[in-house]
């Protein structure tokens, strides 16, 4: 399969890949690590005019943590950077977590979180795990940066709040203001296939009782969906197996599943719900095992 | 270094953009133009004759087409032949020497790591970039660094086993 044509430029400052952007339009896209775009292109879903390829771009290849313990993720870090990535494996359990879980390695070679956010799948990882976390993303344009936080950021399935000359070129993890637990779990057929049901749970306690928790659902809906209200319902007591049950009743009942090939609705539901018991029985040694 | 099109008549030649990328190909440098929605297996298959690399999903699944870029491996169907500009590729065909197999290639004929053979090219790449990082790697180890290379004959099995003797091999020349 070819892509259909377009003209390539691969520009060596991020003023120059915008400019080219907003000379393109519409019709401009930018390539990163490709994974996604790529296949659609060959599937002839994605038909852009022009790419702009980012990967010449000098100093986007970071992941790094700020004094305040801030999380701060380039627009090309790769999968396989996080996935080995000491810092994340200290500071970031939810991200830590994620990062093996991501397709498969050798796509974890050149595929990039932000690129993953950018593409906006109601199936892919990241976009529920920056949820759950709370996070952003930092997009350039021609009138300089602004910040747009996760919940704003996927419009719909494949739509993202991007202006056609915006780059994302960061996403941001903020610092939790307490003690950080949690995870992600993700049900798959099979390695490298998309999540039937996956879920990020992001729990910050202090002392024994949760400060601020965020809980977010892949491939259970048209897009990425934050359930809200079971995050909500854990903040502000401790964590024991009751709270756990009523956090993954509330999630199982925002979650939007559709029966297909990978499951039910029913069975995926179910898995919503097994999941945040899974993980937030773990979250913290001292709360009896719900599940 | 020539790739032809089929001439549809519904765009001029002229518009056909083409783009000269500088890049290695097992070693050897090299030179092409190219139209940037070329994809890298097909650069590799048609524009350098190196037909090692397969073709399986064209889909980003199945890993067969499999080549290292700059030592990592990629699935070479989900990568814009144009990227390749100023990197190093390195395919099957790189492995072995003029009348030596790789001890990978002696590992998967040794331990019958192939049936039909259509994956073996991929996993093999996958494999050689594993050992390269690991020089020891446990079972597990392999099994999760080919965990993206699709295989419908053997089971996996004695794909694991063929990579472990060629570890255990590179390990007892170094």
């Amino acid at each position: 399969m070819y892509p259909s044509r377009f003209r390539y430029e691969a520009p060596r400052s991020i003023a120059e890949a915008i400019s080219l952007l907003h000379e393109g339009g519409d019709e401009a896209k930018v390539l990163a690590g490709g994974q996604s775009l790529v296949p659609l292109m060959k599937l002839r879903f994605a038909s852009p005019e022009l790419i702009v390829d980012i990967n010449n771009l000098p100093g986007l290849d970071y992941h790094q943590e700020d004094p305040d313990g801030t999380i701060r993720i380039g627009a090309l870090c790769r999968h396989v950077d996080l996935e080995r990535s000491a810092l994340l494996k200290s500071k970031q359990p939810v991200m830590a977590a994620a990062a093996p879980l991501i397709a498969d390695p050798i796509v974890r070679n050149r595929g990039t979180l932000v690129g993953s956010l950018c593409h906006a799948d109601p199936q892919g990882d990241w976009a529920s795990v920056v949820t759950a976390l709370g996070g952003h993303v930092i997009a350039r344009g021609p009138d300089g940066k602004r910040a747009i936080p996760m919940t704003e950021f996927v419009t719909g399935p494949f739509q993202n709040a991007l202006a056609p000359d915006e780059i994302a070129v960061e996403a941001v993890i903020p610092a939790p203001k307490g003690t950080l637990a949690g995870g992600y779990l993700k049900l798959e057929r099979r390695v490298g296939d998309f999540a039937t049901v996956g879920v990020a749970a992001a729990i910050e306690t202090s002392g024994e009782v949760v400060t601020r928790a965020g809980i977010a659902l892949t491939g259970v809906g048209g897009s990425t969906i934050s359930a809200t209200e079971a995050g909500q319902s854990l903040a502000g007591r401790p964590l024991t197996a009751e709270s756990i049950a009523d956090a993954a009743d509330l999630a199982a009942a925002a979650a939007r599943p559709r029966t297909d090939h990978r499951g039910s609705a029913e069975y995926k539901r179910h898995m919503v719900r097994t999941f945040v018991v899974r993980i937030l029985s773990r979250a913290d040694g001292s709360v009896e095992r719900a599940a | 270094m020539t790739i032809v099109y089929e001439d549809r008549g519904d765009e001029a030649t002229s518009d056909v953009p083409v783009n000269r990328i500088r890049f290695t190909i097992n070693g050897q440098k090299m030179v092409a133009e190219i139209e940037p929605r070329l994809l890298l297996s097909h650069l590799i298959r048609r524009g350098l004759g190196l037909t090692g690399t397969h073709m399986g999903c064209d889909t980003t699944n199945c890993g067969a087409c499999t080549v290292l870029v700059d030592g990592r491996p990629v699935k070479s169907c989900t990568m814009l032949a144009v990227q390749a500009d100023g990197h190093a590729i390195e395919t099957v065909e790189g492995l072995s020497g003029p009348s030596e197999l790789h001890p990978l290639q002696e590992g998967f004929k040794a331990e019958h790591g192939l049936q039909c053979g259509f994956c073996t090219p991929g996993m093999m790449m996958a494999a050689k970039a594993l050992l390269t990082e690991n020089p020891s790697p446990t079972e597990e180890d392999v099994r999760w660094a080919l965990s993206g290379n699709l295989c419908r004959c053997t089971g996996y099995q004695n794909i694991v086993k063929s990579v472990l003797w060629a570890a255990d091999k590179l390990r007892s020349q170094s």
